[in-house]
């Protein structure tokens, strides 16, 4: 079954096409590793699969709820780690966004400073933070921008369990990086984005872990 | 419908609690409100029947100042830490999400409103109390739909760079009705008229005003928020 589907997806900023007709399909439980050069569109395309734009031309379709984790935080400094949670929990549609809070804080280790404005957070516990709120409502479809990038290690170790948690329990995951290491530990599939084309697909081969370079050298060179 | 009113609710719960921890806006649109009706009450020496003549005029210029002052901050306060981008990939409707900010900005502008009315009152030997009853609805009214086309704006502004200056360019052409609905009525009220006639017709105006505005808004706030 598929979880999520972009067809044919067309972005334009101003004259510049940012994607050109991308099609991406990612079965449910699986993992894709969105790979790609600065400004290949990998961004653009998880943005438009997060409903935060709209494609100029083409479709997406996703099954499921969805958990975003982009650039920014997502979380507001001027209110307490437990009041984030709470608020998302809200949005999301959790049944008991209070025990949904405390759960989450407690899975990323910020149970103890719960009543902590996130203002008054050290970078590692607001990322932690980031991380409950992105996994808060169980999401079954994963969006992940840069995910690992300016993370420390203890908050790389959390989200990588989560992570795996998240897959064991049939969520479906697409993650852009550029920590191509990192991300082979989880991907099952990989993609690679050039000048707003998928140019490859498929599932991940014991070349990518070996080597991360040769996965742009075989596939990505190909295409200029 | 019921998740998305609960969801406008915690929204709207979440900018009152911030804005009362942080004051950055109320502070500025009080003490705004203040200085401008206290320098007003200097500068012109104004007999009795005059000062009633400008009072309506004078409060609404007031109050739609401090309320840009409010609504400014209504989807400015989402850009840190990217927290808008979490709110519209949230099953939350995007009108759900537009009036928990619409009504947050309503009662902040009101409690200001409230602060200044008796210092007003005070400095321009105005007596508000005894029409109180029907210049309150005229608050209300006039002060929601300041909220709400302010609002409005806010999203459409919340990515343009010079927004404090851009939201006032676009905001007050529209309020021309509703502030010369606002006005009359207020002017006429607090000289002791009653709300009939004249008075009636601007009160429905008001009413119009609103729910063309909030329905507009409620409608095409997707549009502006996704693109």
């Amino acid at each position: 079954m598929l979880a999520v589907a972009a067809e044919r997806v067309w972005k334009y900023f101003g004259d510049y096409p940012a994607l050109r007709g991308a099609d991406l399909e990612v079965t449910s439980g699986s993992c894709l590793a969105l790979l790609g050069r600065n400004g290949a569109g990998k961004t653009t395309l998880l943005r438009i699969l997060a409903n935060l734009s709209r494609p100029t031309k083409g479709e997406v379709k996703i099954n499921g709820r969805i958990g975003y984790l982009g650039h920014g935080i997502g979380v507001y400094d001027d209110l307490s780690a437990y009041e984030n949670l709470t608020l998302f929990g809200q949005l999301q549609g959790v049944d008991d966004p209070a025990k949904a809070a405390i759960a989450a804080l407690e899975r990323v280790g910020l149970a103890r400073v719960k009543d902590g404005m996130a203002r008054e957070f050290s970078r590692g516990m607001r990322q932690r933070l980031a991380v409950a709120r992105a996994f808060l409502h169980n999401p079954e479809v994963l969006l992940l921008d840069e995910p690992f990038t300016s993370l420390d290690d203890k908050a790389i170790a959390v989200l990588q369990s989560l992570l795996q948690s998240a897959l064991h329990n049939g969520a479906t995951i697409i993650m852009s990086t550029h920590q191509i290491r990192e991300a082979m530990e989880l991907a099952t599939n990989v993609a690679l984005l050039e000048r707003g084309q998928i140019v490859h697909k498929g599932p991940q081969t014991p070349e990518m872990l070996a080597d991360p370079g040769w996965l742009y050298r075989t596939y990505g060179e190909r295409q200029q | 419908m019921k998740h998305g009113l609960l969801t406008a609710w915690a929204i709207a719960q979440k900018d009152l609690r911030t804005e009362l921890r942080t004051k950055e806006s109320i502070n500025a649109a009080a003490s705004f409100s203040l200085v401008i009706l206290v320098l007003f009450s200097f500068a012109f020496d104004l007999g009795r029947e005059e000062l009633y003549a400008i009072s309506g005029g004078l409060l609404w210029l007031v109050y739609s100042f401090a309320g840009a002052l409010i609504v400014n901050r209504g989807f400015a306060r989402e850009i840190p830490n990217d927290c808008l981008d979490v709110l519209i990939s949230s099953p939350a409707p995007g009108w759900a999400i537009f009036l928990g900010k619409a009504v947050a900005a309503f009662c902040l502008l009101i409690i200001v409103e409230m602060i200044s009315l008796p210092v007003f009152g005070l400095f321009y030997n105005i007596r508000w109390t005894e029409s109180f009853g029907s210049l309150a609805i005229v608050i209300l009214l006039a002060t929601w739909g300041i909220t709400v086309v302010g609002t409005a704006f806010s999203a459409v502004t919340v990515n343009v760079r010079l927004r404090e200056l851009m939201l006032p360019v676009l905001l007050y052409p529209i309020l021309i009705p509703l502030l010369i609905g606002a006005m009359g009525t207020t002017t006429a009220l607090l000289g002791g008229e009653s709300m009939t006639g004249d008075n009636l017709s601007s009160l429905r105006l008001l009413i119009g005003f609103d729910l063309i505005y909030t329905s507009l808004a409620l409608y095409l706030i997707d549009f502006v928020l996704v693109f």
